[in-house]
């Protein structure tokens, strides 16, 4: 622990803070819930969520299993890291395909080529086959104004809809997971982090990460004012044209909507000091999804978006 | 921005209206304090102007929801945060109106701070001194009252003496040991991040340097240590039964009782998340081991020393209630106080026959199993309660202890 008492007070640093609200919610699930799954994408959010779950619950095993939303448009170092991540630690891996729900008509590819918003059927359809009844995400509060107003703990019903208007109030730091059968509760234990918060937490301890959050060579195209990585999912196409440029990925998500940035940060603390100097947020920087229209993020939430 | 990770975070909450300016007031601190990134602000702008509006409307950066932009309206609670060189803010940022009573006490349920703010023509109105019995209720530590539009009364000391003057008469009787006023334009941005250029009499901080500098995140070793059981790790034979420290302090070797059972026992062992300990401090998280094998679960609570919670099944409290449906005597609910959940039948509401959506009461309460309880004015964390509707699991009523 980074904080020393003094001799009448004491006073935890601001990432030991948000390390044990926390742990202190992984800790409430586990007391509270029957059949709790991690997010699990392979991007910083979800890593750091699980190296938060590791620790609460040191020195036995995580009592909760993780989940993949796999669009199959995947970057491979994420995948890779994805595997070697669950072989480690010993961990149960289900995974929801968004592929397998296209080969089954069920859903239909957009005619952008990307597949975000196809996630959620398949999540959904997981969540209530699995009977999970807490499912953690990675969300932050800071990363778009409608998860401005997410709860910690947040209800959903069978089919996974976010009411904004019909959440619970939430006070001091007594979560309420009731819930009835076929109805889970979205749990965010990062809801109060910020992206440099984020950073610096990893940078802290240490956490290993896919390399693509770090600056790499990349060939890339560009649209809709992002650079996009070239690939069998879609892209470049027509008077689109491939370049090598130096990159890192701000936030990795869906290859086909998830943008890399320029950037010479190949260390953790080249990447702090880009992040803590950036004028953009980092969805704005890398998110094409967000920026269909001014509740883009709300529309998807409502309909069981994580 | 600066980074800095031994900094300390503030958690604040702002009440008022949109007539008041909070969501102006909360824009300006975010954009003068250089918070707002280029595409949030694009955003907003491009929204202004679809609008009609001519320049960029800051309060668009808080109202996130399809409805309140709408409508124009903050309909919920919405965090936000930003940093300073000094200090790191989590805003609590709550709609005024009486029929948001609810959403101000969750925002001001953790703040360390709350923002009062009033227009300057109107002055002290009613929803005013609402939004001051509920930053006494919750027992708010800090309370600034932010005289708003100080522009469009020419900037005028006696304007605000008065209005700093009438607000400290209802203070008092409320019950709020004291506030910091100061005189604001959020719309110029007089006082809120800069000092004004506009009001020489003037001579205390601006917004933004009181929130930097107002003392807070200290805890106080020797408070009377308190530990809610969450949940027991089993490691073999090894029971470590983990929690967050509430308040106070716990060491290796201490004597501690469990409660509600009263049994005794004491600590040989503390891990910090993985690492051993010998002594463990409000707020972390830890895990504690016991010399004997004791049936101790989730919902025990664990303390040391000779103060002790009160163990009782006769729970009276100060309530806000929250839900649409209203709390009736007789009502049998389901009380949440810190890890532990009871059943319980409302006796009385203080002489009346419900409370419904928004009001503030008191109660009293008969649990079917007894509660540690802390007072209120004490603890915040062991002095709270929710109740929950047994039937469908909605969360009704915050409670605050009164022993």
């Amino acid at each position: 622990m980074s904080a020393t008492p003094t001799e009448r007070t004491f006073a935890l640093s601001h990432l030991d803070a948000l390390e044990s609200e926390a742990v202190h919610i992984f800790r409430e699930v586990a007391g509270e819930f029957e059949r709790p799954v991690i997010l699990f994408s392979g991007g910083k959010d979800s890593i750091v969520m699980l190296h938060l779950a590791l620790k609460a619950f040191a020195p036995v095993a995580i009592p909760f299993s993780l989940l993949h939303v796999d669009t199959g448009h995947n970057f491979p170092e994420v995948l890779d890291y994805r595997d070697r991540t669950v072989a480690r630690h010993g961990l149960r891996l289900h995974v929801a395909s968004v592929q397998d729900y296209i080969d089954r008509g069920v859903l239909r590819e957009r005619p952008d080529g990307t597949r975000n918003p196809l996630q959620t059927l398949p999540l959904t359809e997981k969540i209530q086959s699995e009977k999970f009844d807490a499912v953690f995400g990675g969300g932050r509060r800071d990363e778009e104004k409608a998860r401005a107003k997410e709860r910690v703990f947040s209800l959903r019903d069978e089919f996974s809809q976010w009411d904004p208007r019909r959440q619970r109030p939430e006070l001091w730091n007594l979560y309420n997971g009731r819930h009835a059968p076929g109805e889970h509760v979205r749990v965010f234990p990062l809801s109060n982090w910020t992206e440099l918060d984020v950073w610096q937490y990893i940078a802290r301890e240490r956490i290993e990460l896919p390399e693509i959050y770090y600056a790499h060579q990349r060939e890339v195209f560009r649209r809709g004012g992002m650079w996009l990585t070239a690939g069998e999912w879609g892209g470049p196409k027509g008077a689109e044209t491939v370049e090598k440029r130096q990159v890192r990925y701000r936030t990795v998500g869906d290859m086909s909507c998830t943008g890399a940035v320029d950037s010479d940060a190949d260390t953790i603390e080249k990447v702090i000091a880009e992040i803590a100097a950036s004028r953009l947020t980092e969805r704005g920087a890398t998110r094409a999804d967000d920026k269909m229209s001014e509740a883009a993020m709300e529309d998807r939430k409502r309909e069981g978006y994580f | 921005m600066t980074v800095n990770t031994t900094v300390d975070t503030l958690r604040f909450a702002t009440a008022g209206s949109v007539d008041d300016g909070k969501s102006t007031l909360v824009g300006r601190l975010l954009h003068d304090s250089k918070s707002v990134l280029a595409d949030q602000l694009e955003a907003v702008e491009r929204a202004s102007a679809s609008r009609g509006q001519e320049g960029p409307d800051l309060a668009l950066l808080t109202d996130g929801l399809r409805a309140e932009r709408e409508q124009g309206i903050t309909i919920d609670v919405a965090y936000r945060y930003f940093a300073t060189a000094k200090r790191r803010f989590i805003l609590a940022d709550t709609p005024g109106h009486v029929q948001y009573t609810r959403n101000m006490v969750t925002g001001a349920s953790t703040a360390e701070l709350t923002i009062i703010l009033v227009d300057a023509r109107n002055g002290v109105v009613e929803q005013t001194r609402r939004h001051a019995a509920i930053a006494a209720l919750l027992r708010v530590p800090h309370v600034v009252l932010a005289v708003n539009k100080m522009d469009l009364v020419g900037y005028e000391e006696k304007e605000f003496q008065r209005i700093v003057e009438d607000f400290a008469g209802d203070a008092a009787e409320l019950g709020l040991p004291s506030f910091t006023p100061i005189p604001v334009s959020a719309l110029v941005g007089d006082n809120v991040v800069d000092r004004s250029t506009s009001m020489d009499w003037y001579e205390g901080p601006a917004l933004l340097e009181f929130l930097e500098n107002v003392p807070v995140g200290v805890e106080a070793t020797d408070a009377p240590a308190r530990f809610p059981v969450q949940y027991v790790i089993r490691d073999g034979e090894v029971r470590h039964y983990a929690g967050q420290l509430v308040s106070g302090a716990l060491r290796v070797g201490d004597r501690v009782t469990v409660h509600p059972s009263g049994e005794t026992s004491e600590i040989t062992g503390i891990d910090v998340l993985g690492t051993p300990a010998e002594v463990a401090y409000a707020p972390q998280s830890i895990g504690v081991r016991l010399a004997d094998q004791r049936d101790v679960s989730r919902g025990d609570m664990i303390t040391a020393g000779v103060d002790v919670p009160a163990l009782t099944r006769d729970v009276r409290a100060a309530v806000c209630h929250l839900a649409d449906r209203p709390l009736r005597v007789g009502d049998r609910v389901l009380v949440r106080h810190t890890t532990r959940t009871v059943k319980a039948i409302v006796q009385e509401l203080g002489g009346a026959a419900e409370l419904g959506a928004n009001d503030l009461g008191r109660v009293v309460l008969r649990t079917a199993e007894p509660l540690a309880l802390d007072d209120y004015a004490v603890s915040r964390r062991t002095g709270a309660f929710i109740l929950i509707d047994p039937a469908d699991g909605a969360t009704l009523t915050a409670g605050m202890v009164e022993l």
